[in-house]
């Protein structure tokens, strides 16, 4: 039921870029379905961690103000190539989704 | 052995439990365990749902801020979708250890915080929604406890809240 978190981590030099898009309809609970005119119930990711080989490098929470589909761009000192990178998170259903990759240069 | 006994022992475990819990707390609060080691850290509720700039900021406890000019923030003047406004902010404090999004004229201020740990820099990329022009504001908060801020007034000429 949730899509896939599609994450992107290179080597640039000493920092790692990391992107990570987040499949989800971070639903706000304000908008009205077409045709219907009924308010689609609020659904949206509340809590996030993106960890590096086991360690926490950014731990997220978010409301229904971000985006849908949201894109994040971040940063990281002291990775190398191969290393394992994992983006968990947590929606306010209690859906979760995890999703990893390595670290390219 | 008499009821009131094993009363009596169950009440003592629970007293123990509870002091576990409070001293976990304690350490929590005293900083010698970083929050961002416990994965499933609880969603701030009462910040993310004020739904007033002046709560928002008392319950994530940024009332008392001052602006700083080590913070970067990169948004456009003007957005002429309210459903993807794209912010980037990046702190130039030493020992950031977090930023908070705060939509000033947003239904629920408070639109995201991050926290940074073992050599992740204290900057992000995020696409927020906005109901309306406003003023957007990153407050950063270093390891000494203290928060400044950085923010902008972003003009919105389609909200983006109810599409």
């Amino acid at each position: 039921m949730t899509e896939p978190i599609k994450i992107r981590a290179t080597l640039q030099g000493d920092t790692t870029d990391i992107r990570i898009l987040m499949q989800h309809p971070m639903e706000t609970g304000q908008r009205k379905e077409q045709g219907t005119g009924k308010l689609v119930p609020a659904l949206f990711i509340q809590t996030f961690v993106v960890t590096a080989n086991g360690k926490t490098l950014v731990d997220g929470q978010l409301n229904t103000s971000v985006s849908r589909n949201p894109l994040f761009a971040f940063k990281a000192r002291g990775l190398k190539a191969g290393d394992k990178l994992v983006v968990s998170w947590l929606d306010s259903a209690g859906n979760k989704r995890s999703d990893e990759t390595s670290v390219s240069s | 052995m008499p009821p009131s006994r094993s009363h009596g022992d169950l009440r003592r475990h629970l007293l123990r439990a509870g002091g576990a819990g409070s001293a976990y707390l304690a350490l929590i609060a005293s900083g010698l365990l970083a929050p961002t080691r416990v994965l499933a850290a609880e969603w701030q509720r009462p910040a993310f749902t004020a739904t007033n700039f002046a709560d928002a900021l008392k319950a994530h406890g940024s009332q008392t801020s001052s602006e700083h000019r080590e913070i970067t923030f990169n948004a456009p003047e003007i957005a002429e979708n309210g459903a993807q406004v794209v912010v980037d902010i990046t702190s130039n404090l030493p020992d950031t250890q977090s930023i908070a999004i705060f939509v000033e004229k947003n239904p629920m201020p408070l639109a995201a915080t991050f926290n940074f740990a073992n050599g992740a820099l204290p900057q992000v990329r995020v696409p927020l929604k906005m109901a309306e022009t406003s003023r957007v504001r990153a407050v950063i908060r270093t390891a000494d406890g203290k928060r400044w801020h950085a923010q902008r007034e972003i003009k919105v000429t389609l909200g983006g809240c109810a599409g």
